[in-house]
């Protein structure tokens, strides 16, 4: 295999020849390009860029070559990774196909699929929903009730869907159905593909505290599904699903890092909105407040790189489980320090008194409240970590 | 970065466990505490850490150490940590020993460091003078005359200041504005004419004095590093010794919490296993994550000291921070987790709650190191 300092140089020179300069400003939500068959450029320079990222194979790097992934290994899917990064470049599809669904279909589906689906997640031609939550299926996921019933040549679904994030802009979902009501509540669940376009499929935003709305409930009254869309055995979709919530868990962990918005950071915000004497934050709440934060944020930096230290040196340790519950609880506190920081500065719902910044701290705290609820709630993930690190015996 | 130990620190690991497990159990420091020993440690013992290398860790080769790093050290002590081992490890092999490598002069290291290597030889720090950690706040004066300093003034919770050979007195021999500036550190004999020794019984049944010193002279070979200068040695002394310190807490917080959960895994209530119980097993979940949080902390705080020595100040508070949070939380949940004999004496969970507290104001208490990191922040 090559040498990776000498990968390393090709990449960055890749890179430098070939990301625009306005693909490594930082990114607002309106500048992402999330693709599908009504997905818009935002400009001219993200389409070249995405165009570029795909025809040189590292929209997925690390997938197998022959579906159009770049067939690299993770040291150099790392690598470019970390090239990407050093230049602020934007991601140039936003997509739940890269980052959960895709890695699935590779594991437990099968030629035909990975044709089907693969390809065109790369080139953004399809843009997927995630139908695993219901209305009475929470963090009790297992329980779902959405049915699929067997009527020979296709599968007939009804039931619904909520939180399926974007649903209403996309083509595809990917869902976990109920095929047998008779066995074990995880033992009766598949995993299905449905292509949204069927009839019989209906989508509804749902108004959420923070003012916004895409999070959607999707509805399946009678809709007919092709049989070779079941992903996996039938009856084993819970097996799928749950390798598909470590890559969602993961997610949520890094978010923020990531993140579209700008955020500011409660620092900054402290010099501009407190009082200081003598260099520091007069309000003593406040200021050890501040500094509870900062120190756990430090200390959580630091468990991330010794995370990826462990999984490069092959050693296993329980960091890794606990970050969702600590990164997600940790974007919560800083929601609420950077509330307090700007007092009623850090209140505006919208109009001229306030800034953008203003007006985003107030909607993010209030969006806030989903992370640490989304993914596995923080009850469902301490269980987790009594469960498998602590080995405590079962409730 | 180093966030993982390389073969030969978790070799030197298995070691520490396996001599401390036979040698110096927890029942050690029961025997110590019931017998109300004199010394309070075990000098055999210590000599035998001392011939494992334990006392010599950090130090350079030319002085007789071994020049394994504080990565080491913090392995060796983690393991003290665990069985609540008595020794001049902290006070002397980390504390004494550093203020002589990073200050003194040649001919103070050529003839201290090899004896503190060996174990010979013990010092400890007379630093505080107040009930809460003010390493700028000194009293004690040291007056010149001629060559020579008259140290006067009191000492208080000096570290084994009872049993170590020499004392390095933290004065004030010039003005203090800003109150860091006119330290001196010195070193004086334990048993000089002038000095006063009163060994402090604490909760933790390890070793503390109170130390007076009236009209103590010392030659101007005393002085470690330079007149009115001591901060600049004092600091990353303290630092030193902060994550040492952190280091042992991981330990008797790992240590405490294994109990624990084993314990959770083994008494019935209700006819079922209390940790069968999702209010114990959400605590004891939230005390995982904690431990992962403090030991990602602490092994980067013991690189630093090594490697990165600029990021040890904000580092450091980090770490005594996160150490005293977790040591308070988990031996505070082990006693209630353990119900009616966690408040007995019987069981060791109590020793490691008394020693938590004690550790948790050695070298300064939360508020103290959150103060230190917000203003190094810039708030």
């Amino acid at each position: 295999m090559q040498d990776p300092e000498e990968f390393r140089s090709e990449v960055r020179q890749w890179l430098q020849d070939n990301c625009p300069e306005s693909q490594r400003q930082p990114i607002t939500a309106e500048e992402q390009f999330w693709g599908g068959r009504r997905g818009e450029f935002p400009s001219e320079d993200a389409r070249l860029w995405f165009e570029r990222m795909r025809d040189k194979g590292w929209i997925a790097p690390e997938w197998p070559a022959q579906y159009g992934g770049g067939g690299l290994s993770a040291e150099q899917g790392k690598i470019i990774k970390d090239e990407m990064k050093r230049i602020n470049a934007r991601t140039p599809v936003y997509s739940i196909g890269i980052w959960m669904l895709g890695p699935a279909i590779l594991e437990y589906g099968n030629e035909e699929q990975k044709q089907q689906h693969i390809r065109a997640i790369i080139n953004a031609e399809t843009r997927w929903a995630q139908g695993y939550s219901e209305p009475g299926a929470g963090s009790d996921l297992a329980s779902l009730q959405c049915k699929a019933e067997d009527q020979g040549d296709h599968f007939l679904v009804n039931g619904s869907k909520i939180w399926t994030t974007n649903a209403d802009k996309c083509d595809w979902i990917f869902c976990l159905v109920r095929t047998n009501p008779d066995v074990k509540k995880q033992e009766g669940i598949s995993f299905l593909l449905i292509d949204m376009d069927s009839p019989g499929v209906s989508t509804t935003p749902i108004a959420l505290i923070s003012g916004e709305s895409e999070f959607c409930q999707t509805f399946f009254d009678n809709v007919k599904v092709p049989k070779e869309n079941l992903v996996g055995e039938l009856n084993k979709g819970w097996s799928v699903a749950k390798a598909l919530l470590v890559h969602e868990r993961k997610l949520m962990a890094e978010i923020g890092s990531d993140s579209p918005r700008k955020i500011v950071a409660p620092n900054e915000a402290a010099h501009k909105y407190l009082e200081f004497e003598n260099g520091k934050i007069v309000d003593a709440q406040l200021r050890s407040d501040l500094v509870d934060y900062n120190m756990q944020m430090h200390a959580i930096a630091l468990t991330h790189f010794r995370t990826f230290e462990e999984k490069a040196r092959g050693v296993h340790s329980a960091a890794a489980l606990v970050m969702k519950y600590l990164g997600t609880e940790a974007e919560k506190t800083k929601s609420e320090l950077l509330l307090a920081i700007m007092g009623s500065q850090g209140l505006g719902w919208e109009g001229d008194s306030f800034t953008a910044e203003e007006l985003d701290t107030t909607r993010l705290w209030a969006m806030s409240k989903a992370m640490t609820i989304a993914g596995g709630s923080s009850e469902i993930q301490l269980n987790v970590i009594a469960k498998s690190v602590l080995e405590l015996p079962k409730s | 970065m180093a966030l993982v130990l390389n073969e030969e620190q978790q070799l030197l690991q298995g070691t520490a466990r396996e001599f401390l497990g036979a040698n110096a159990p927890v029942a050690a420091l029961r025997e110590l505490r019931d017998s109300r020993d004199p010394l309070g440690y075990a000098p055999a013992l210590w000599q035998q850490m001392a011939e494992l290398g334990w006392a010599s860790i950090i130090l350079p080769e030319q002085y007789g150490g071994l020049d394994f790093g504080f990565l080491g050290l913090g392995v060796v002590l983690e393991e003290t940590g665990r069985t609540l081992t008595a020794s001049p490890l902290l006070a002397s092999a980390v504390v004494g020993a550093s203020a002589l490598l990073l200050g003194g002069s040649e001919e103070q290291k050529e003839t201290l460091l090899p004896a503190i290597a060996a174990g010979e030889l013990t010092t400890a720090l007379a630093l505080e003078e107040t009930h809460h950690h003010r390493p700028t706040r000194i009293a004690t004066r040291a007056e010149r005359d001629a060559d020579e300093f008259i140290v006067n003034g009191r000492k208080t919770f000096v570290l084994d200041g009872h049993s170590a050979d020499k004392l390095v007195v933290v004065t004030r021999s010039g003005d203090a504005s800003p109150a860091s500036s006119g330290l001196t550190l010195l070193l004086v004999d334990r048993d000089a004419p002038g000095v006063t020794v009163q060994r402090t019984i604490m909760a933790d049944s390890r070793n503390a004095a109170n130390i007076t010193f009236e009209q103590v002279r010392v030659g101007a070979d005393a002085v470690i590093g330079a007149i009115d200068d001591g901060w600049s040695i004092l600091e990353p002394v303290l630092d030193r010794g902060r994550v040492a310190i952190a280091a042992e807490m991981m330990g008797l917080a790992l240590e405490t919490f294994e109990r624990t959960v084993a314990y959770l895994k083994q008494r019935e209530q209700f006819g079922v296993l209390i940790g069968s119980f999702q209010a114990l097993q959400h605590r004891a979940a939230q005390m995982q994550a904690e431990l992962e949080l403090c030991r990602s902390v602490l092994l980067q705080t013991l690189t630093a000291v090594d490697d990165t020595p600029e990021q040890l100040p904000m580092l450091a508070s980090l770490a005594k921070v996160k150490l005293n949070e977790l040591a308070k939380l988990v031996t505070n949940e082990a006693v209630q987790m353990h119900g009616g004999i966690g408040v007995t004496d019987e069981l060791d969970i109590g020793l490691f709650l008394k020693r938590a507290r004690v550790a948790m104001q050695v070298f300064g208490d939360t508020g103290f190191h959150k103060d230190r990191y917000a203003t190094l922040c810039g708030y």
